[in-house]
This record gives structure tokens, C-alpha cells and sequence, in this order.
């Protein structure tokens, strides 16, 4: 029998990417689960569950990443981390402006 | 019994056992093992792996971590130790290319660092330090070295070190360390800054130290005299707790003074402000005498947690900073690292004379998001009291008029949303550089206020590093061309009617607030625990004499002489302290 695949888009929006506390967070769930989960940009592909390679993935503000899980319970697992993503988003506070680049 | 002489950069006497703090890196030399030993090295590897978590378990179970960024630096350590293809890679290297644990350790973490140091965002270039932070908990386990953890210190002890970065001073157990010792640096470097905002004493720049202590040695640091005596006899032990008596009797004696006014015989008024890094501090300027907060550096947001400060971690430490000092002013400098403050080498790496690089107001005119969140804070916190604020390293009028336009722009963005600030809040810019101090009357026209930070001023003018010890004996404030750029720059602002203050070292020298007064300085910020010392000088001569004195000074041509004159004013005047 092939296992599940579930398969999801996210963007990174909160300002500072997806820096310390919000890492540990998504690293945290995605280890909470049975299946492999990967997550991908245009480049690389990631362990999710692995705390290095996600650093590593350097998810910036306004990456896009694509959330991969293959197990028995891949669609829990992905719905879960896309929630998780929405969390992250800033509230409604007035913005200090968009990363200006430098 | 060994003497050192150093330089002295905090005052007042130290006897205890030192702490000696190895910063120097490891280094792992490649060596190969015979396939047999593979499996002895995997379990040396997963034991150290299960020692640092087991640490860092405790470290992150005690209870003097307060600070959730500090927190959270260790929480990602542990997902790094228990991250599973992270431990693959080491052990698969140990397996496939038969190298020691400790050399798969240093290559693999190194090569992450290198890595993330590359990545052009801040936030994950920062990671380079935590895993180099990880690298050595790792080896200190492998190599079998007892790393004496800080924060479990339960005696007082002296910090003996190669060099303090302003992290590690950060993180000391406060009520335990009471005086520092370094190998290098220089008067102005971090650990001095440090030290003397915590009055605790310090003497930098002494060579090789950690060959003469052994753990059970004692240790004597004389911040007065900038000697360090190791192992000392039993004379010398005697006359120094004598020494260190007299000075505590002196210091309670000082701080008598803390509600007379600062004011000179001829009834002169002098503003003593204090120079502070954490807003805790905010409360001790007033305990020692202080009017209020002259330089309020911000840096240590940045430092303090791996990652930027939130408008709210500035807007929290600001309003602390203020409610402490209730009605008095308190001048916050916008960020002013890059450089030497540096503590992660991740950050800019590719600049190959960072003193002269992307620092400080550069930096936050480039990096228009980090920039604006401290100052929205600062603009949220000046309701709240006599809040100003200050932009460092200013060289001309165009980044001024820059800095000035942003600061604009967020009190637009405050007004859509109805956040109350003070729409007149003083804005002034540190001189501290020999530009700045040319055209000192050009930018009066447009700050509310001055402030002289001497220490950039002197490296920039004299082109010494503050910090190598090679060069460090140069650099010195009774330069003729630094005493020149000071007077134009005190003259410039009295022209122009704005406001001046000192903020530099030479502002807690006691042997150089004659000068300054005679110069017409009527502001100084200090660090606060040398304010009573510098009240009872200013509260025992008259502005005739420090003018008479200034006039002297400016007809002499060598630092020597202007040093040993202004020497004997201040002896004749306070001879506890010489």
C-alpha cells in the first residue's frame, strides 16, 4: 500500500523570515509527527524536522515554501504547519514599512 | 608572587580567586583513526552530544535566566544537539573518512557556520556565533576539559580572560564577579566600558596571563594603579585589603555628597548625567547624584538576544529607563554598532576595515526597517518623560538632514494610527569625528544639542585602534588636536545656543574636568559610579581657576606635558584619588 502524500504553498510573513522562536516552533510540530516532511524552495529541498537544514533554507520574508509530507498522517501534518505559518503573520499593528533591502 | 602592570581602565581594589575564561578558539588538528576505533568514537561523539544537553537542560532549569532571548538562544541549541541529521553528518564523517569525533565536530560545525555567515540576512548570519557557541560545548566534552560555567559561579571571583566580548560580559553572574583582567584591549574597549558601569574594577592590556594562575592562585586587580598581583605575599596581601579599606571609606565618604549640588565655589552649576547600557542602571545615576541619563547606549538590545530587538523589547527598556528617572532627561543613542562592537563575526564579513565601514548611523540609514523600529519606540517612550534623542557618528550635514527626514516619516506613520509622542523631542548627534567637529557650526544650525563622544573622536583623529595594545599608549585626549577639535566644537555650540555635553571617557577623568570647565563645558555624562568623585572635584575649585588653568593648557605642545600639568591640579585638589 503507498503512503498518503499531502502536499501544500506557504509564505513567510513575518518580517523577520522565519528566525529563532518561530523555527523551533515549526521544527517542534513537524517532529511530532509520524511522516517525512520536506519543505522546499525554488532551490533547495529541506528536512523539515531538522532544525539545521531549515536555518539553512534561509526562508526570508515573502519566500514562498512548498510543505511535503508522505506517512500515515501527512494531511494532518500539513495542515498543521500551513496553520502554523498563518500564525506567524504579523497582526494587524501598524508596520514599521517593508524590508527596504541594503 | 608575579606583578603585572597593565592599563587601568576601572577603578578601585579586587582580591579574589580568579575565573579564568578561555576564549581563545580550539583547535582541532585533523587525525585519523583505524576503522576498529570507529565505534569508540561514535559513542565518545553521542555522549558528549547527551553531556551538553544535559547541560544545557540545567542552564535553561536555573533561575537566573530572566531574559527570554537568552532563553530562546539556548532552546535552539538544543534543537541543534537533538537535531537527528545534524548528529548524522558528524558521525558520518567520523565513519567514512576515519577522523577523530573532536575533528568531525570542529569541521562539520565549522563548515556550517561558514555557511550561515554567508547567507546575506542578518538573522541567519547571526546563527555562525550559536554555532560556534555549540562547537565548543561539544569539544570542551570530547577534549575532557572542565568549562567552569559563569552563571553557576556561587564565589566571587576576578575575570581573567584573553579579551571580554560585550556578550560574555553580559552574561555574568553580576553579584559574583568583582573585578576583571585581560590580556589585551585597550581604555576604551568593551570590558573597560563594562566595568565601569558596573564600578567594578578593571585593568586591560597585560600580556600573557593564563601561564602564571592556577586555579587555587589569588588574585589582586588594582583598577587604581592598572597592576595585577598574582599569587601575592603576605605583605603585599596586607597592604592591599589596608588599600582596598581606605578606598571603600573614601567611596562612602564620596557618596555624602550625592544631594549637594554640583556646583563650583565661585557658584558655578555643572549638569552630572550618567552613561548607561541596560535601563536598570538608569536607577544607580540617580543613587550616585546623577541629573539624569546623558548616553543611553542601545546596543546591548542588538546584542543581548540572537536576533533584533522588537519595537517593544526598545519601547520596554526605554520606558524602564525613564519611570527610574522620573522628570530628568534621558538621551537615547539610535543604535551604533558595526566595527569593533561587533560581537558575531557573521554580520558584515567581507569588510576589510570595519571601523571605517557600514557602522552605526550608515548602518541604520541602509537598514531603513531596523532604524525605524527604534525609533518609533523612542518616539512612543518620549510621552513618558524628558526623552531626546541622538544619532551617532554624524560626519556631515546630509546624513543629519537624513537621519532627521526618517525620523520624520515615523512620527507620520504614529499620527495615521493616533500613537501618541512628543512632536518636539530634542534631537542632537554625537561629535566624534574630526569632520563633524570641523563643522561643528554647520550642524548646530540644525541639532537641538551636542554631545562629544572623545573615544571615537581620539581614534579617528589620532588614527589609533583603542583596542590593540600596540598602539594603545598613543591614544590619548591630551592630544593638542583633540583639545583644539573639543574647544571648536564647545564654541560652535555656544554660538549657536544649543545645548553641549561631554560623554567620553575624559568625562569621568578626574584629572581632566579642570580643562573641560575651563574649555566652558557645563555638561558631563559619566558613568555613574564616578559621579560623587567628580562632583567633589568640580565642587572644590572656581571657574577662574579652571580658565586660568584651560589658557595654560592651550599654549603647551605635547600630550606629556599637558598631561602631567593637568596631573598636578587635580592632586593638589583631590589627593585621595592619585
Amino acid at each position: 500500500m503507498t503512503k498518503p502524500i499531502c502536499e501544500t504553498e506557504v509564505e513567510v510573513r513575518n518580517p523577520e523570515g522565519l528566525h529563532m522562536r518561530p523555527a523551533m516552533q515549526f521544527v517542534d510540530l513537524a517532529n511530532s509527527f509520524e511522516s517525512d516532511i520536506t519543505v522546499s524552495n525554488r532551490h533547495d529541498t529541506v528536512d523539515a524536522k531538522s532544525i539545521m537544514q531549515m536555518t539553512m533554507l534561509a526562508a526570508t520574508f515573502g519566500t514562498r515554501l512548498k510543505i511535503r509530507a508522505v506517512g500515515t498522517d501527512a494531511r494532518e501534518a500539513v495542515d498543521a504547519l500551513r496553520d502554523l505559518f498563518d500564525r506567524f503573520a504579523p497582526e494587524s499593528l501598524p508596520k514599521t514599512g517593508e524590508k527596504e533591502g541594503h | 608572587m608575579e606583578i603585572r602592570k597593565g592599563i587601568a581602565v576601572s577603578p578601585g581594589i579586587a582580591i579574589a580567586r580568579p575565573m579564568l575564561i578561555d576564549s581563545k578558539d580550539y583547535r582541532i588538528p585533523r587525525r585519523s583513526i583505524l576503522p576498529s576505533q570507529r565505534s569508540r568514537e561514535i559513542v565518545r561523539l553521542r555522549k558528549a552530544f547527551a553531556t551538553a544537553l544535559t547541560e544545557l537542560e540545567q542552564i535553561e532549569a536555573a533561575q537566573n535566566i530572566e531574559e527570554s532571548k537568552i532563553r530562546d538562544i539556548f532552546a535552539v541549541h538544543m534543537r541543534f544537539l537533538r537535531d537527528r541529521s545534524f548528529r548524522r553528518r558528524i558521525s558520518d564523517m567520523v565513519n567514512n573518512e576515519l577522523v577523530t569525533a573532536e575533528y568531525a565536530v570542529s569541521a562539520i560545525l565549522r563548515e556550517i557556520a561558514s555557511h550561515f555567515a554567508g547567507i546575506d540576512d542578518s538573522y541567519i548570519s547571526e546563527r555562525a556565533a550559536d554555532i560556534y557557541d555549540i562547537e565548543k560545548r561539544l569539544l570542551t566534552h570530547l577534549l575532557g576539559k572542565r568549562q567552569e560555567e559563569l552563571d553557576h559561579l556561587r564565589e566571587e571571583v576576578v575575570i581573567l580572560a584573553r579579551d571580554l566580548t560585550p556578550t560574555q560580559t553580559a552574561g555574568f553572574n553580576k553579584s559574583f564577579v568583582i573585578g576583571f583582567a585581560t590580556e589585551k584591549g585597550g581604555r576604551t574597549s568593551h570590558t573597560a566600558i563594562v566595568a565601569r558601569s558596573l564600578g567594578i574594577p578593571a585593568v586591560v592590556a597585560l600580556g600573557d596571563l593564563s601561564s602564571e594562575v592556577s586555579a587555587d592562585s589569588v588574585v589582586i586587580v588594582d583598577g587604581n594603579r592598572g597592576v595585577v598581583v598574582i599569587d601575592p605575599d603576605e605583605e603585599t596581601l596586607r597592604q592591599y585589603n589596608q588599600y582596598a579599606r581606605q578606598m571603600t571609606q573614601f567611596i562612602s565618604k564620596l557618596n555624602e555628597l550625592r544631594d549637594l549640588p554640583a556646583e563650583t565655589r565661585d557658584g558655578i552649576d555643572v549638569q552630572l548625567l550618567g552613561n548607561i547600557e541596560f535601563p536598570n542602571e538608569a536607577e544607580m545615576v540617580i543613587a550616585k547624584g546623577g541629573q539624569g541619563i546623558g548616553l543611553y547606549r542601545t546596543e546591548f538590545l542588538y546584542l543581548y538576544g540572537g536576533q533584533e530587538p522588537t519595537e517593544e523589547d526598545h519601547y520596554n527598556a526605554y520606558a524602564e529607563a525613564v519611570r527610574s528617572v522620573g522628570k530628568r532627561p534621558v538621551v537615547i543613542r539610535s543604535m551604533d554598532l558595526g566595527a569593533d562592537k561587533l560581537p558575531h563575526s557573521g554580520w558584515r564579513p567581507n569588510e576589510a576595515n570595519p571601523v571605517l565601514g557600514l557602522r552605526s548611523i550608515r548602518y541604520c540609514l541602509q537598514d531603513l526597517p531596523l532604524f525605524k523600529t527604534q525609533l518609533r519606540a523612542i518616539l512612543r517612550a518620549s510621552v513618558l518623560g524628558d526623552v531626546r534623542v541622538m544619532f551617532p557618528l554624524i560626519t556631515n550635514l546630509q546624513e543629519l538632514r537624513q537621519a532627521k527626514m526618517i525620523l520624520r516619516d515615523v512620527m507620520e506613520d504614529l499620527d495615521e494610527y493616533a500613537v501618541p509622542y512628543n512632536a518636539h523631542m530634542p534631537v542632537g548627534i554625537m561629535i566624534e569625528t574630526p569632520s563633524s567637529a570641523l563643522t561643528a557650526g554647520l550642524l548646530a544650525n540644525e541639532s537641538d544639542f551636542f554631545s562629544i563622544g572623545t573615544n571615537d573622536l581620539i581614534q579617528y583623529t589620532l588614527a589609533v585602534d583603542r583596542a590593540n595594545e600596540h598602539v594603545s599608549t598613543l591614544f590619548s585626549a591630551a592630544e593638542p588636536a583633540i583639545l583644539r577639535l573639543i574647544r571648536n566644537v564647545v564654541q560652535d555650540a555656544f554660538k549657536a545656543g544649543i545645548g553641549l555635553s561631554i560623554c567620553g571617557e575624559v568625562a569621568s577623568d578626574p584629572e581632566f574636568i579642570m580643562l573641560l570647565l575651563g574649555m566652558g563645558v557645563r555638561t558631563l555624562s559619566l558613568a555613574p559610579p564616578m559621579i560623587p568623585e567628580v562632583k567633589k572635584i568640580i565642587r572644590s575649585v572656581t571657574i577662574e581657576e579652571c580658565n586660568e588653568l584651560s589658557r595654560k593648557v592651550a599654549t603647551m605642545d605635547s600630550p606629556r606635558q599637558i598631561k602631567n600639568y593637568l596631573r598636578d591640579a587635580a592632586t593638589r585638589i583631590l589627593p585621595e584619588t592619585f
